[in-house]
């Protein structure tokens, strides 16, 4: 096992960290403010790749696509917030989980009457096509780098957005105190619009990202919502520095598991057998890590509401 | 009020086995399925509803209990099918009262050490944390080979049980219903008793309930290894009744599903689960047989619950809850 | 005399076939028409409907249901159907995993069943069953042909499939017939979309080629993110990864690879020409390998009608294993185990003006059947 190899691996588990972070960021922002668990999440950066998708190939461009994209993720996110998730809020979750499983089954379908049941085709830019050189031998596709660049910018828009903006301003307030915030004066109903919106066009954004790299096809959403809820749940529900820590740590340890375990496993077995069972093991270990680190820390690693 | 709900639970009750009985005289024999599947989500969801509906703690991860009941059933009738041991030297059986048994025991052995790590947390971190522990063996399932990994175990015949032709879908539905109605009989005498008044104190205000010396994490402790226990039950009947176990019984679809079912019967209901799976069960047998975009239209019919019919389908038949 | 005799046998075919006509025929077609894995199952059922429409026969009756993908639901539709709609044959499961929650269980209650695809090896050895024919294939004859013909260009292979049991099934029978060396065996995640660890391990570790199986969304995402790796290893796959259902999302990252498959467009014999004529003209789009099985599902369940009564269960069986249908895949027989024995091709991918299609390069196996059929008592 070369160093070269080892320093390519690490940046996929970044990469991938970074990927998550981008479809975990708009979960744990609204579940901070308006305390909603939205299992439709995943729908939303469906309805990103595919509108990235659809526009893509009506235009040529990449780049209106991705602009699409945020815009039709943002106006699903706003009508799903006004005719439905706005009667949400002061229910339990047990009714959140409901009502927002039926958008799921909703937004599936509807998608598929939209665009068939074949998966779309969605390229990388031309811009951004091959690979770079790294130090030290390897290289390294540039539109993972890319994406790792939109990771950190996201992360730094949103640091900046909720700690020196007005609307961040009130974004922190509504987290802290709802009556507070409204006794102020402030319109809470259309803020609380503006960031589910806003909170969608992230994943939209997310799913534009990563459909570029993946297949853009119904149900594409499911398995990228689980790991958004283990990357929130991690990291501490509501904090977009948990979401940012969380998602680099799952994706670390995911690549480094798939890459490792069947090589330590060989040491111990038959290599016959150490690959299925160091592929079945590395499956399972963000779930152990997840365990192990809510069984210490029971509300994640940073916690907004302790 | 109260007696409302008595009349719809009554007429709930004996809804299954008219509908069974029914099929059973014009010879429809599938609804006689219909009917047993029904009874056997109703049971499972039951099983959750310990720990939902009276703990208040909102298990993802119930599809874990739900489908290791599944193998318990698949694994001992393929080993005594094949005259293996299973382990230890223990054979395999094709006899039912020992495979519940078994899968009861192995369903609260499990919950047990997830229940202890996981009742740390609260709130939407314990809905995580158990889909976590579901996941891992949804995944172990899946990549271990011995039974069948992803494709499953097919069970070459429907276990016995004492006295009783179980190959026949009658018989069998009486086995089930039986069962459902133990099930809902365990969850009534839970709820009234002072354990169940614990549970729901542990619920409500668990500082008030530690001042009396109780501790509130050993009765959700207890609450949460029953409810796997029967949900495990209800696992290892639905094995028996598609002859067949695979992982997609431990996927968190499963978990969801079961979640879906309380809360569409209306939750901490006696009932409600029973409601809920048979509203559930015939929208997916109605709707499917008529078009291929049945999901949507059952995505819709869910929201127009969650809006319309608060409580569940119980609320909407009954009226507002007695107590809560 | 022989010529006189010959034609006294066609009448006859032909009279039993007039009166067979006219006897109504429950076909159940259980399949998966929702979710992600909808755009196969819709191809089956579009071929299977439109085989049935144009034969003309309208004493056929077919019941269509979405299994959703959900073993659970299969095996509710299929009690229903059997029970309830009393059908008289079915058909229609894409996946394995359905096909093992259904097949033995249908079967053992005497309805005939057909699979348009799935050829899991648990039901073509030991646990074969004269109720139970397949059309398609058995699960590890893709892989067995390309390892077969990989021998020809490469020594040292790089070999990955997701962790389930087809997944091993496949890279066994690839490794069956493949006589060079492994640079590696991987096992992925079932359902991973991300492969960028695994094409790094495949950059490290001097492989001449790679082999993979990962079906649907999977090779997709394989395919798309191996293009963009700069590796330039060339790639071979099963023909399920590079079929006329995932090529245009792939896009041109497929063009030039080579696979391996029992069908192709570009086959040449008339009943092929006819298929992707109508099949095209009927829903405007390029049938996939999916498509093909299913119309000679179709029609080998049409050519048994037109010999035996569906309700005499051992003269259709025995019609059924006559194979006596003109295949879009040429030639095509019954093994002993009720599994296919054919030709396998190798196909590269091409492009035909702007749309990626598959073309005929080689045949990897002539008449082949399965390593499973003598563990078959039938």
């Amino acid at each position: 096992m070369s160093l070269a190899l080892l320093i390519e691996q690490f940046l996929n588990g970044l990469q991938l960290g970074v990927m998550l972070f981008l479809i975990a960021a708009g979960l744990t922002l609204i579940f901070g403010v308006m305390g909603l668990i939205n299992l439709a999440h995943g729908s939303l950066y469906m309805v990103g790749a595919f509108a990235c998708a659809a526009v893509a190939a009506a235009t040529g461009s990449f780049w209106l696509g991705l602009v699409a994209s945020l815009a039709a993720a943002a106006a699903a996110g706003a009508l799903m917030e006004v005719a439905i998730i706005r009667r949400l809020y002061a229910r339990d979750h047990l009714d959140q989980v409901l009502a927002t499983f039926a958008l799921i089954l909703i937004f599936s379908e509807g998608t598929r009457w939209l665009f068939g049941s074949f998966p779309l085709y969605l390229d990388i830019p031309p811009l951004l096509q091959g690979a770079v050189a790294l130090p030290g031998g390897g290289q390294y596709p540039l539109y993972r780098l890319a994406i790792i660049g939109v990771g950190v910018l996201v992360a730094i828009g949103l640091y900046l957005l909720i700690g020196r903006t007005r609307l961040g301003m009130r974004i922190r307030a509504g987290e802290s105190d709802r009556e507070m915030i409204a006794a102020l004066g402030i319109d809470i109903r259309s803020l609380y619009t503006i960031v589910f919106a806003f909170g969608a066009a992230l994943a939209g954004l997310a799913g534009a990202l990563v459909g570029a790299l993946q297949s853009v096809q119904v149900g594409m959403g499911e398995p990228a919502l689980i790991l958004a809820f283990v990357v929130i749940v991690i990291g501490g529900i509501g904090s977009i520095k948990g979401a940012l820590i969380g998602a680099i740590l799952v994706g670390l340890v995911d690549t480094m598991g798939r890459f490792l375990l069947p090589k330590a496993l060989a040491l111990m077995m038959p290599a016959t057998q150490a690959g299925p069972v160091g592929a079945a093991l590395a499956s399972m270990l963000i779930y152990i890590v997840m365990a192990l680190i809510l069984a210490f820390r029971p509300s994640g690693l940073f916690s907004a509401r302790a | 009020m109260a007696a409302r709900e008595t009349t719809v639970n009554v007429l709930l009750v004996l809804l299954l086995p008219a509908v069974a009985l029914t099929a059973l005289f014009i010879g429809e024999a599938f609804y006689i399925t219909l009917a047993t599947r029904i009874a056997i989500l109703a049971l499972a969801a039951v099983g959750l509803n310990i720990a939902l509906g009276l703990g208040g703690l909102v298990s993802f991860g119930h599809a874990a209990f739900f489908g290791l009941g599944g193998y318990v059933a698949g694994v001992l009738a393929t080993h005594a099918f094949n005259m293996e041991p299973v382990a230890l030297g223990l054979p395999g059986t094709t006899d039912m009262p020992v495979i519940w048994l078994a899968a009861i025991l192995l369903c609260g052995l499990v919950a047990l050490p997830i229940g202890l790590v996981s009742l740390r947390t609260s709130g939407v971190y314990f809905i995580m944390i158990t889909l976590a522990f579901a996941q891992m063996i949804y995944y172990f399932a899946i990549s271990w080979p011995a039974y069948g990994g992803e494709d499953g175990l097919s069970l070459s015949m429907r276990n016995g049980f004492p006295g009783l032709n179980t190959a026949r879908p009658f018989p069998y539905f009486i086995v089930v219903f039986v069962l459902l109605l133990a099930g809902l009989f365990l969850f009534h005498r839970l709820q009234a008793s002072r354990f169940g008044a614990a549970l729901e104190a542990a619920r409500q205000n668990p500082a008030r309930l530690a001042a009396t010396g109780i501790s509130p994490f050993a009765i959700r402790l207890v609450a949460f290894v029953l409810s796997a226990m029967i949900t495990g039950l209800a696992g290892a009947l639905f094995a028996d009744l598609n002859r067949f176990v695979s992982p997609s019984m431990l996927s968190w679809h499963m978990s969801g599903e079961l979640i879906v079912l309380i809360i569409l019967g209306g939750k901490s209901r006696l009932f409600g689960p029973l409601a809920g799976a048979a509203l559930y069960v015939l929208f997916e047998y109605a709707l499917g047989g008529l078009t291929e975009r049945w999901q949507l239209f059952l995505g819709l019919v869910l929201l127009a619950v969650v809006f319309f019919a608060r409580g569940g389908l119980i609320g909407l038949l009954a009226g507002r809850p007695r107590h809560g | 005399m022989r010529k006189f005799l010959a034609g006294g046998v066609a009448a006859l075919a032909l009279m039993t076939a007039g009166i067979a006509q006219a006897e109504p025929v429950k076909i159940g077609v259980i399949t998966t028409l929702s979710g992600g894995g909808a755009g196969l199952g819709v191809d089956m059922r579009d071929a299977f409907q439109l085989a049935i429409k144009q034969s003309g026969n309208s004493e056929i009756e077919l019941v269509v249901e979405d299994d959703a993908q959900k073993p659970e639901l299969a095996v509710q539709i299929a009690e229903k159907m059997i029970q309830s709609d009393k059908v008289d044959l079915m058909t229609g499961i894409i996946w394995s995993n359905l096909a093992m929650a259904v097949v033995p269980n249908a079967v053992a209650q005497d309805v005939i069943y057909l699979s348009p695809n799935a050829g899991p090896s648990a039901l073509a050895g030991a646990n074969c069953h004269p109720n139970y024919f397949n059309v398609a294939y058995q699960n590890d004859n893709f892989h067995e042909a390309m390892g077969e013909y990989d021998n020809k260009d490469y020594k040292k292979t790089f070999i990955l499939a997701p962790n389930y049991p087809a997944g091993k099934d496949a890279l066994t029978g690839f490794k069956r017939y493949y006589k060079g060396e492994l640079a590696g065996e991987v096992y992925t995640q079932v359902g991973q979309t991300d492969y960028a660890a695994e094409i790094a391990e495949i950059r490290a570790s001097g492989a001449d080629s790679v082999y993979f199986f990962l079906p649907g969304g999977m090779g997709i995402a394989f395919m798309k993110q191996y293009a963009q790796s700069g590796v330039a290893i060339p790639v071979t796959g099963p023909g399920f990864s590079f079929s006329q259902d995932v090529l245009p999302a792939i896009g041109d990252a497929a063009l030039g690879v080579k696979n391996s498959g029992t069908w192709a467009k570009d086959l040449d014999n008339p009943a092929n020409k006819a298929f992707v004529e109508a099949f095209q003209k009927e829903y405007n789009r390029l049938p996939s390998i999916y498509a093909a099985q299913s119309w000679d599902t179709a029609n080998l369940i049409l050519s048994a009608i037109g010999k035996a009564s569906v309700k005499d269960k051992d003269a259709f069986r025995a019609a059924l294993k006559e194979a006596d249908f003109a295949s879009v895949r040429g030639k095509f027989k019954f093994n002993t185990n009720n599994h296919p024995i054919q030709d396998i091709y190798v196909t590269e991918v091409v492009k035909e003006g702007d749309v990626l299609t598959n073309k005929i390069i080689a045949t990897a196996f002539t008449d082949h059947g399965d390593a499973y059929a003598d563990k078959c008592s039938m």
